[in-house]
């Protein structure tokens, strides 16, 4: 066989973030697991404030300190929303694993419509409902609380 | 404007050639690599004459012709039938000879080999794990009668619905495009990619075939379709309209109901029953001894 000595071109992390001209959905993937990332780093950080309580009250009331004040608020807001676009997108890849809202197979005629048509409206609802929740955590957040 | 070509299309024809406004000149951007001489790949750009419906490829042979004859890229049917010419063509996987320049609107043709794949020389990727994937994927119909198969008699059974089921991933030309444009492939060198996925799927789905529980073993796996988080770019590019993202998904529910236990296994389809009686009229005449 041919032994070919090519060189490498795998485009890495520059795939999910640039390099292309992509389309809507590929920038909900990247935005799926850049939240999916930010959520995991927050539940570190929670279960290490947390657990300054199994060393006293005091230990406890100075970790509570350290994260208080606006820029905290800002971050958990983040966080909140990275939340809401996590899990309502979440809701929306497992109904699409399931085969649900991609449509079925059908002959390909020029221009293709394709499962990424069918399933838009999905998407478009999933982008608008967590908008809708980021505006209401923000109020809850800022203004009521 | 310089002077016509011997033989170059009229005047009109070549004033309508170039859409909003360009010149009728493009500057191609080509990715050049010699494994024998460089150490990675390198850029180069050419200026070339371009004229009404010039596709990408047509380009790159009037580019071999006058500035850069050791250039290598794969190529054969010109028609988007063979799968060869996928190229990285203005940040979008495409096939070279199924683009137009003028569509690409734009005066600047950028050229590079499909990404995600090593680079043989030029424009050409390697795209052996590719089929490779296809291969452990066992893309051909699984059955039971072998005898049947090496040598058919009659004809497998197969209503217009359940062509349907398949049809749309069996216009597949394996051109690598939706590897490239893969996110996942771009990071995962374990994940079969969408091609493979797709022709596994269009086995799974076809009535005469079999083989799900022996493709399962690898479906179910790292390098199944979990990897896959629905990003669509694959069916985006897909020169042929196959919708790898939608097979994929199709092959997950799949996956999950057969976890489940609740996939309906139906037998695969019969034979169809050799009709009796029947002659051949005259004047067709016999088919060619087989050659395999
Ligand atoms: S699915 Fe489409 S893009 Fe992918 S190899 Fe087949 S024809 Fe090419
Ligand atoms: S839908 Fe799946 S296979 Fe297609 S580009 Fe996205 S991650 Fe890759
Ligand atoms: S040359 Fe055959 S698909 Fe482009």
């Amino acid at each position: 066989m041919l032994d070919v000595r090519g060189h490498p071109n795998r485009l890495g992390l520059w795939g999910w973030l640039g390099g292309g001209r992509w389309g809507t959905d590929r920038y909900l993937y990247t935005l799926h697991r850049l939240t999916g990332l930010g959520l995991l780093g927050y539940f570190v950080l929670h279960i290490i404030v947390t657990s300054s309580r199994a060393f006293g009250q005091q230990a406890w009331e100075q970790a509570m300190a350290r994260v208080s004040g606006p820029l905290f608020l800002i971050g958990e807001y983040l966080v909140f929303i990275a939340f809401a676009f996590h899990a309502i997108n979440g809701i929306r890849l497992v109904l699409i694993e399931l085969g649900i809202g991609v449509g079925k197979p059908i002959e390909p005629v020029y221009p293709y419509r394709t499962s990424l048509d069918v399933q838009r409206p999905l998407a478009v609802g999933a982008v608008l409902l967590a908008a809708v929740l980021a505006v209401v955590g923000g109020l809850d957040f800022f203004v009521w609380h | 404007m310089p002077p016509a070509l011997p033989g170059a299309r009229p005047d009109f024809i070549q004033d309508i050639a170039m859409t909003n406004g360009n010149s009728e000149h493009v500057t191609y951007r080509v990715k050049h690599f010699d494994p024998d001489r460089d150490q990675a790949p390198r850029w180069q750009e050419y200026r070339i004459a371009s004229s009404a419906g010039m596709t990408v490829l047509e380009g790159l042979w009037q580019l071999k012709e006058t500035q850069a004859p050791g250039l290598a890229w794969r190529a054969s049917c010109r028609m988007g039938v063979c799968g060869s010419c996928g190229m990285w063509i203005n940040g979008k996987a495409r096939l070279a000879c199924n683009t137009q320049i003028a569509e690409l609107e734009s005066s600047f043709v950028t050229v590079a080999p499909l990404p995600n794949f090593d680079i043989v020389r030029d424009l050409v990727p390697d795209l052996t794990p590719m089929f490779d994937a296809h291969t452990v994927v066992l893309p051909f119909l699984i059955r039971s009668d072998r005898a049947e198969q090496e040598s058919p008699t009659v004809e497998y059974h197969q209503s217009r619905e359940e062509l349907e089921r398949y049809l749309q991933f069996s216009y597949c030309i394996k051109c690598g495009c939706c590897m490239a444009a893969c996110p996942t492939f771009a990071t995962d060198a374990l994940y079969s990619g969408p091609m493979p996925l797709t022709q596994a799927q269009r086995y799974n789905s076809d009535s005469r075939d079999d083989g799900f529980g022996q493709r399962k073993t690898v479906l179910a796996g790292t390098a199944g379709p979990w990897r896959c988080h629905y990003a669509g770019e694959c069916s985006r590019v897909c020169p042929k309209g196959v919708d790898p993202a939608k097979a994929i998904q199709l092959m997950k529910r799949e996956l999950v109901l057969d976890f489940l236990r609740l996939r309906r296994h139906s037998r695969p389809t019969d034979l169809v029953e050799k009709p009796e009686g029947i002659k051949r009229r005259p004047d067709i005449p016999e088919a060619p001894a087989r050659t395999v």
